[in-house]
């Protein structure tokens, strides 16, 4: 098992398929709206048009997949008054369901809406990695699925060695609040975090 | 029954998904699969203990999306629990895995959907009612065998009509050729020619060069710059096994420079494109135009290619017979018989492009060799598509890429795979064809159809009306074909179309129509030899096994056609003695004739799952051996050349008679269309172009029933935010969008992807109209029309004016 496990994202391979999201929801049989990973689409640009009838534009659009980044510093554990939320010696984050109430403070408390709540149980649920996978030697569920291999899965500190630690992206929000493990190939369009060109353009779909 | 003729579930007999499950459940165990399965934690471990071992096994996902994506199904007391894909290995590019996207990813729930047919059944009230009686499978073959045979004997083989349907096109023994084979032992069956996808393109790019070819997607690691029209692999090629993985693969190989000309801002564009040169929908012939304007100025173009191997640039290499004034050279400078000459000026009120990007633009396709263009199937699925497929092609003609590695004819990208043989069907003793699209007509008007006005071909006029419809795996009855109300109309009327039936495994749009409805088995219900994808770089075959047994009384398309050969006399002639297993054997066998290191039997096939033999060395470079001796490999046009003036098209566009404002020329011309961006008349009521992309929520109608996919992707209209703005509406508003035709009302997009003054919502969402005829499925069908292009006599079902205004 890992150490710390972390996810890269490639967004120049990205096509914002949801192919991840799927292959999460069919593993893990998830009602509607409880979305493990989800994937936004950050679009921004203005449309000018000319005497001619013509337009110039400055349009922009990528896609970003998020699921949970399994903190350094989770917040979602910090919160969690049961302690039902922890992370375990593998670096995973989990929820213990003999312990969570359901108040829904760590869905609160997360930047990345990781923390999922459940109706059907009345608990919060989550990513975990695919910990059976793992344990197996296995991908994660959507590391396999991706059909462009944008997606992929390692320990943090090799996959930063490898590919940069670019976490400074929008529509993602400051790393230092949680130390997410997560590695992000930027792309052309990539904008910084914080950047008020674009907007999250999909929320009914995350 | 119920009133409601738009809920589905009221048809069915009030079926719900838990009813289906615990249907299916009966058959394997006491398992129950219900939304409340499997949990992350305490829940998923207590579910784990309790369970027998899994089997897992290979299928495929079948539908019309250009790949043959491998699944691999596991099932659990007889049910599937869980969908995943080809896992085999991944490091070699040449055999890398085909991983199923997010549809073939949601099969399980798509299988299990509601709207999954249970039994046969027959229409009580009017056709498209949707009212439908259970009948025993006996009485449904006795009923279609009967209705074939009185229909054939009174009207004649060529009122029988086999629809263009493409729900399934991954089997081989499970797919359409079944049913031709027992059609040409009965007597035969009217043809069609073209196709819903490519019916301009096709028509055309033969008058160019002989045959559509193109050079494979990966030898864009060969050139200098790419050039995509309307092409958009991200969304029509979403298979991880097919070309937007070759696409994203060969960008890691080569960062080559890739432009995306398109009205909308698309997925391929968000990924790989370093520009977006947003275009109005059916204008890029008229872009072309002022790109050669800018090529042939300015010295770019490449007059020894052009002379050597071309027909009709300048006077150089005119065919005999034709009047001056006439070559390419003529019509882009102004010195043919329109007087004008196509300048990025002329062309930017047209398209939308300003007229120094429309300069610079052909700076570059002029002056970077090798360059790599290519169109995707949205530009020529126009009123004008004819036009639009020809030109795009003299960019590359222009400056010398045709046949060249790098380079590409401007044709939509290239493919490779086994030709492993189809289902037998002898030869169709019926000659007559008529164009896919204006089979309403030949329902409906068939004796004004004639080779010179409407596109029969085989005969010079349509004598016989079409009077039995067999619709097995399509939804081009009514939700994929235009104009959904006049459609309605004409099917409505059983006195013309005498019987419909319709094979399906869900109550579509069209299985609404049906007199006889008839339950199918999926892909994952049946054994069969599947082969690689019609768009793919890579040959495969996968040899599936049952998962689980078929739902409720579905039954294999192959029993139910030999169930009617039976009662129409000519079982042996068309089983051969053969059941359906041993006729998949059969076809495993013939496939071994191609490939003979397959294993000895199919259930050995069976046991491997899938099996691959990887791609060609290097991308295929089409007419490359025409570029290298066009002597000795002339291409197949009468000159033995690449026509750029086609004499046949100026015959045909003299004595064929056409529409007012419909044309078909000798050249590759721009000419304004009705209901195109130019219907400056038309846009006084309907002032938006709207066309209906494809998208991933679905591909084409088929998964458009599953809620998983619904909830992800949502179907909404695009619609830029000057133009929303204009009329009050913001994101997430429900709006109505409407011509003449008809009305839809679907939620907006309120978007910077997509061009002012352009519209689009995405095609194959379920038709769904309510007591008014206001649908209310977002299906863009409702809203497109019926008169076909000029040539192919093809869809024109992207171009449409129309209003959209806030609910």
């Amino acid at each position: 098992m890992l150490k710390r496990p972390a996810f890269y994202i490639d967004t120049t391979s990205c096509t914002g398929c949801k192919t991840c999201m799927i292959a999460c929801i069919d593993k893990h049989d998830l009602p509607h709206g409880v979305h493990f990973r989800r994937v936004s689409e950050y679009t921004g640009g203005a449309w000018m048009k000319t005497k001619e009838n013509s337009y110039e534009q400055t349009v922009f659009s990528y896609y970003l997949s998020i699921a949970c980044n399994h903190c350094k510093e989770p917040v979602c554990v910090t919160s969690c008054p049961t302690t039902a939320m922890h992370k375990d010696a593998n670096g995973i984050v989990s929820v213990d369901h003999t312990k969570c109430v359901g108040c829904r403070y760590c869905e609160w408390a997360c930047p990345y809406s990781a923390p999922q709540f459940n109706p059907e149980l009345g608990m919060m649920t989550k990513c975990d990695f695919c910990r059976d996978e793992l344990e197996k030697g296995l991908p994660p569920a959507c590391v396999a699925a991706c059909p462009t291999r944008a997606l992929h899965y390692g320990e943090y500190e090799e996959l930063g060695a490898k590919f940069g630690t670019a976490q400074l992206i929008a529509p993602l929000p400051d790393p230092s609040i949680t130390k997410p493990s997560l590695v992000v190939k930027p792309g052309r369009n990539t904008q910084p975090a914080g950047s008020k060109n674009g907007r999250i353009s999909n929320p009914e779909e995350v | 029954m119920s009133n409601e003729k738009s809920d589905p579930l009221q048809q069915n007999g009030g079926l719900t998904r838990r009813e289906v499950l615990k249907w299916s459940a009966v058959l394997g165990g006491t398992a129950c699969m219900s939304g409340g399965g499997l949990f992350y934690g305490f829940t998923k471990k207590a579910y784990a203990q309790s369970r027998p071992e899994e089997k897992t096994v290979w299928a495929t996902c079948n539908v019309n999306c250009g790949s043959r994506c491998p699944i691999r199904a596991h099932v659990r007391d007889g049910h599937l629990v869980r969908i995943e894909t080809d896992s085999t290995g991944d490091n070699d590019f040449k055999t890398h895995e085909i991983r199923a996207c997010l549809r073939g990813r949601s099969t399980r729930r798509w299988i299990s959907s509601p709207e999954r047919l249970k039994y046969p059944m027959k229409r009580v009230g009017k056709r498209g009612e949707g009212k439908f009686q259970r009948i025993s499978w006996e009485e449904a073959l006795d009923t279609v065998a009967s209705e074939l045979r009185r229909i054939i004997d009174t009207h004649g083989n060529e009122s029988v009509y086999c629809h263009y349907a493409t729900g399934v096109l991954g089997g081989t023994v499970s797919r359409r050729e079944t049913f031709y084979r027992l059609m040409n032992i009965l007597g035969g069956y009217l043809n069609y020619y073209g196709s819903y996808s490519t019916a301009q393109i096709t028509a055309a790019l033969p008058y160019t060069y002989g045959k559509r070819n193109g050079n494979h997607l990966t030898d864009m690691v060969n050139s200098k710059l790419v050039v995509f029209f309307g092409n958009n692999p991200a969304a029509t090629r979403m298979s991880g096994g097919g070309t937007v993985y070759d696409l994203v693969h060969a960008r890691k190989q080569k960062d080559v420079k890739v432009i995306v000309i398109d009205p909308r801002y698309t997925d391929t564009a968000a990924t790989c494109a370093d520009e977006w040169i947003p275009i109005r929908p059916g204008t890029d012939a008229a872009l072309v135009s002022a790109l050669a304007h800018v090529i042939i100025t300015e010295g770019m173009a490449e007059e020894e290619f052009l002379s050597k191997y071309c027909v009709g640039y300048d006077d150089t290499t005119m065919p005999d017979g034709i009047p001056t004034g006439n070559t390419y050279k003529d019509y882009i400078l102004g010195t043919g018989p329109d007087k004008t000459e196509k300048t990025p000026e002329w062309a930017e009120k047209i398209t939308g492009i300003p007229a120094d990007r429309i300069s610079t633009l052909g700076r570059e396709i002029g002056s970077t060799k090798p360059c790599y263009i290519s169109q995707g199937w949205g530009p020529q699925r126009q009123a004008g598509g004819e036009q639009t497929a020809r030109s795009i092609c003299m960019l590359p003609i222009l400056t010398g890429n045709v046949g060249i590695s790098g380079g590409n004819t401007g044709d939509r990208e290239g493919s490779y795979g086994i030709p492993f043989p189809r289902m037998p069907t002898g030869k169709n003793p019926v000659s007559t064809s008529i164009p896919v699209f204006t089979w309403t007509k030949a329902i409906d008007d068939a004796g004004s159809m004639t080779d010179l006005t409407d596109g029969i071909k085989g005969k010079k006029r349509l004598e016989t009306p079409i009077k039995f419809l067999w619709n097995y795996a399509g939804n081009t009855l009514i939700n994929q074909h235009s104009d959904c109300h006049k459609t309605a109309e004409i099917l409505q009327d059983d006195s013309k179309c005498e019987m419909i039936v319709v094979l399906d495994n869900y109550m579509t749009a069209s299985a609404k129509f049906a007199d006889i409805l008839l339950p199918c088995c999926t892909s994952l219900e049946e054994e069969d030899i599947i082969r690689q994808g019609y768009a793919v770089e890579m040959a495969y075959m996968v040899a599936s096994k049952q998962a689980i047994k078929p739902f409720f009384e579905s039954r294999s398309f192959f029993d139910i056609v030999a169930g009617l050969a039976k009662r129409l006399g000519v079982e042996q002639e068309f089983t051969l003695g053969m059941n359906r297993s041993q006729w998949v054997e059969h076809m495993y066998q013939k496939c071994r004739e191609i490939k003979p290191d397959l294993p000895p039997t199919f259930k050995d096939a069976q046991k491997i799952g899938l099996i691959k033999w990887g791609r060609p060395d290097k991308p295929k470079v089409a007419f490359k051996d025409f570029r290298n001796d066009p002597e000795t490999h002339p291409l197949k046009t009468p000159s033995g050349k690449i026509e750029i003036f086609s004499k046949r098209l100026w015959e045909i566009g003299k004595t064929w008679k056409l529409p007012q404002g419909d044309l078909i020329t000798a050249l590759p011309e721009y000419h304004p269309t009705w209901e195109g961006a130019e219907d400056e008349k038309t846009k006084q009521k309907y002032p938006l172009q709207l066309f209906g992309n494809h998208y991933k929520q679905r591909t084409h109608s088929s998964y458009g029933n599953v809620d998983w996919l619904q909830d992800i992707a949502r179907q909404e209209v695009w619609i830029n935010p000057l133009d929303a703005d204009e009329r009050g509406i913001k994101h997430g508003d429900m709006v109505r969008v409407f011509n003449d035709r008809g009305e839809t009302q679907i939620t907006a997009k309120v978007t910077p992807r997509i061009m002012p003054g352009v519209t689009a919502l995405p095609q194959g969402a379920w038709f769904k109209p309510d007591a008014k005829g206001i649908d209310k499925g977002g299906c863009v069908n409702v809203l497109t029309s019926h008169h076909p292009s000029p040539l192919a006599k093809g869809n024109p079902q992207h171009t449409n004016l129309v209003q959209v205004a806030k609910l």
